[in-house]
């Protein structure tokens, strides 16, 4: 079997009375790309904020690599190598496109600040690692030729190019994608489908998505886990999932599923 | 080194001689008022800096410089006035050891005066940076009118509202300078560093800089404390620039003078701070004929009406927030190479063939 990258064990996440999400139990080996599906409501972005350290589960635990991450801030998550991207983009909106890029780089960043005020030659050496590192990762995502623009300036989908690009330079283990494709069209979907897996063969990442555009997630998962209501309701591949009796009922059938 | 940085660094220096002769012109033939106003200009540089490093740089809506600053120009005038005026400044109640008997060198005073400042800027942020936005306005605007409060009520150290005499005025046009040229130098390095690009982050968007693992209170702090420090370094120089200070000298309309000068210059912009240290600073000066009579206006009161040149003043500021939304600079610089751009479109104008030689 292979490696096993993050797992989570018994996760419920609860806010007041309301449990959002309930008994969450999932895992990801190395290198796949896993879809994370359901209504909308269903508590699939909640459970991305407790994996991310955005919220503390109430019980259960997440761990990366074997390695506890249940309740780490969000800064130290990031550190431990989970990158993630946002459902409605959150780029540095006044800063430019290679600075975007260098900002996700500052973490992996030894230097003091003192030593960095002063250019002290190790500060030297890591400042030129990342612009490197970042001419690099722009190049690969097509956006090195606008790298001084401001990123709000970009167009939707580079925006989110950009989003992805600055992920990956955190140097994340699991990238985690919430609604990559939303508000792309087929023709860009297709696309960023083949984005996707190409930046999981060149970074050796593993991949957790969040998407409604079924086409993509039946395209691109190796698996998938459906949400409704908080609780898990399936597992398994595109093929299984299609068939699957609960999941044609949350999405389709019945009266519960406008929630 | 490439031919571009080799030429902006000769431009630098010739720039800082040029400076340089200008501020000892000044200091030789000019009126000691121009010499007083020259000094103020450059303690406001710090004063502004020290204030666009948190507030346009981190996006952290701190007001608590009057009091950082009251920590510094209080610890400079405690540590250089001389022992035998100590004596009889504290006439209430006599000055506690070990300040009774102890005066360091200026220099020594003001890096005391500033790391008590960041400190103390240490153990505010604690609990304040937690907070966000408007909350935390209000929460250092309250930590530095307990500032004041304390040095009006803590007798035997501060004198208490009769206030601190005779501190020496050492702080003379090169200490100003030669401060605020070490601290725009300083800040520059900050925030072209990749400390500087974390610290924008935070201010552009909080959540997205926590994912990406920017620990948001450890540069939040940090930025707030070198402010502090810098803050207590401005405050140093202006206890010694006037002289005398008491607690009123520290009220919070101190923050908003200063306030006033980074949101003028662009908040997020080190070039703006110090044009608009210097706009503001003149200004403020130049429109004090408005306090007094205007013979040319046949309706205006004999004597002039006092405080005039504040309602001048803010209709100034008014027009500049009216028509430069983002200051005068936003978030510009100004650079050599910015300059070069600029001189080489208007050559390109009239000989389209020199266009490259510029760059």
């Amino acid at each position: 079997m292979n490696k096993r990258v993050l797992e989570v064990n018994h996760a419920t996440m609860r806010f007041g009375g309301l449990v959002a999400v309930n008994d969450l139990c999932m895992h990801i080996d190395h290198q796949e790309i896993v879809a994370l599906i359901g209504p909308n409501g269903a508590g699939k972005t909640t459970a991305f904020n407790m994996i991310t350290g955005v919220y503390t589960p109430t019980s259960g635990s997440v761990t990366l690599n074997s390695r506890s991450i249940t309740g780490l801030r969000p800064d130290r998550i990031a550190h431990a190598g989970i990158a993630r991207t946002f459902q409605n983009i959150r780029l540095f909106k006044s800063l430019t496109v290679l600075d975007n890029v260098l900002i996700a780089q500052h973490l992996r960043l030894t230097s003091s600040w003192p030593a960095a005020v002063l250019r002290m030659p190790r500060y030297r050496r890591e400042n030129e690692q990342m612009y490197r590192r970042a001419e690099e990762l722009l190049t690969y995502m097509g956006l090195w030729d606008v790298r001084g623009e401001i990123a709000n300036s970009l167009p939707y989908g580079m925006q989110r190019k950009l989003e992805i690009a600055r992920a990956l330079a955190t140097q994340p283990v699991l990238l985690l994608l919430d609604e990559p494709a939303a508000g792309m069209n087929p023709a860009e979907s297709a696309e960023l489908t083949e984005l996707i897996r190409g930046i999981r063969d060149r970074f050796h990442l593993t991949v957790l998505l969040i998407e409604h555009h079924m086409d993509v997630v039946m395209d691109i998962s190796d698996r998938i886990y459906v949400l409704n209501y908080g609780s898990l309701i399936a597992e398994g591949t595109p093929a299984e999932i299609q068939q699957n009796e609960d999941v044609i009922h949350a999405y389709l059938g019945g009266d519960d599923d406008e929630a | 080194m490439t031919k571009v940085k080799k030429s902006s660094m000769l431009l630098s220096c010739l720039l800082l001689a040029a400076l340089v002769s200008l501020l000892a012109y000044i200091d030789g033939s000019a009126s000691s008022y121009i010499v007083r106003i020259t000094r103020l200009c450059a303690i406001n540089i710090v004063l502004a800096l020290s204030m666009n490093l948190v507030q346009g740089f981190t996006g952290i809506f701190s007001l608590g410089h009057a009091g950082f600053m009251a920590i510094g120009a209080y610890t400079v005038a405690l540590l250089t006035i001389p022992v035998a005026k100590k004596e009889t400044l504290f006439m209430l109640e006599p000055l506690i050891a070990p300040f009774n008997t102890l005066t360091l060198p200026f220099g020594a005073a003001l890096l005391i005066g500033g790391l008590l400042a960041a400190a103390l800027a240490f153990l505010i942020g604690l609990p304040c940076l937690r907070l966000r936005g408007d909350y935390l306005a209000i929460a250092t605007l309250g930590f530095s009118e307990i500032i004041r409060i304390v040095i009006t009520n803590a007798q035997s150290l501060t004198n208490g509202a009769q206030g601190l005499k005779s501190i020496p005025k050492t702080a003379n046009i090169w200490w100003c300078y030669g401060i605020a040229l070490a601290v725009l130098i300083f800040i520059s390095l900050l925030i072209s560093s990749s400390f500087g690009r974390a610290l924008k982050a935070i201010r552009e968007d909080e959540i997205a800089a926590e994912s990406m693992g920017i620990s948001l209170l450890g540069h939040k702090m940090l930025s707030f404390m070198l402010s502090a420090f810098l803050a207590g370094v401005g405050g140093g120089l202006y206890a010694s620039y006037i002289g005398t200070i008491g607690p009123d000298v520290f009220q919070i309309s101190r923050t908003y003078d200063i306030l006033m000068i980074v949101v003028m210059g662009g908040m997020g912009s080190i070039s703006g701070s110090v044009v608009a240290a210097f706009l503001v600073t003149i200004g403020q000066e130049w429109l004090r004929v408005l306090d007094g009579p205007l013979p040319f206006l046949p309706f205006w009161p004999e004597n002039g009406v006092s405080g005039m040149r504040m309602v001048v003043f803010s209709i100034l500021l008014l027009i500049v927030i009216l028509f430069f939304r983002n200051g005068l600079f936003g978030h510009r610089e100004i650079t050599w190479s910015a300059i070069g751009r600029r001189l080489s479109a208007l050559a390109g104008h009239h000989k389209d063939g020199e266009v490259k030689a510029h760059e």
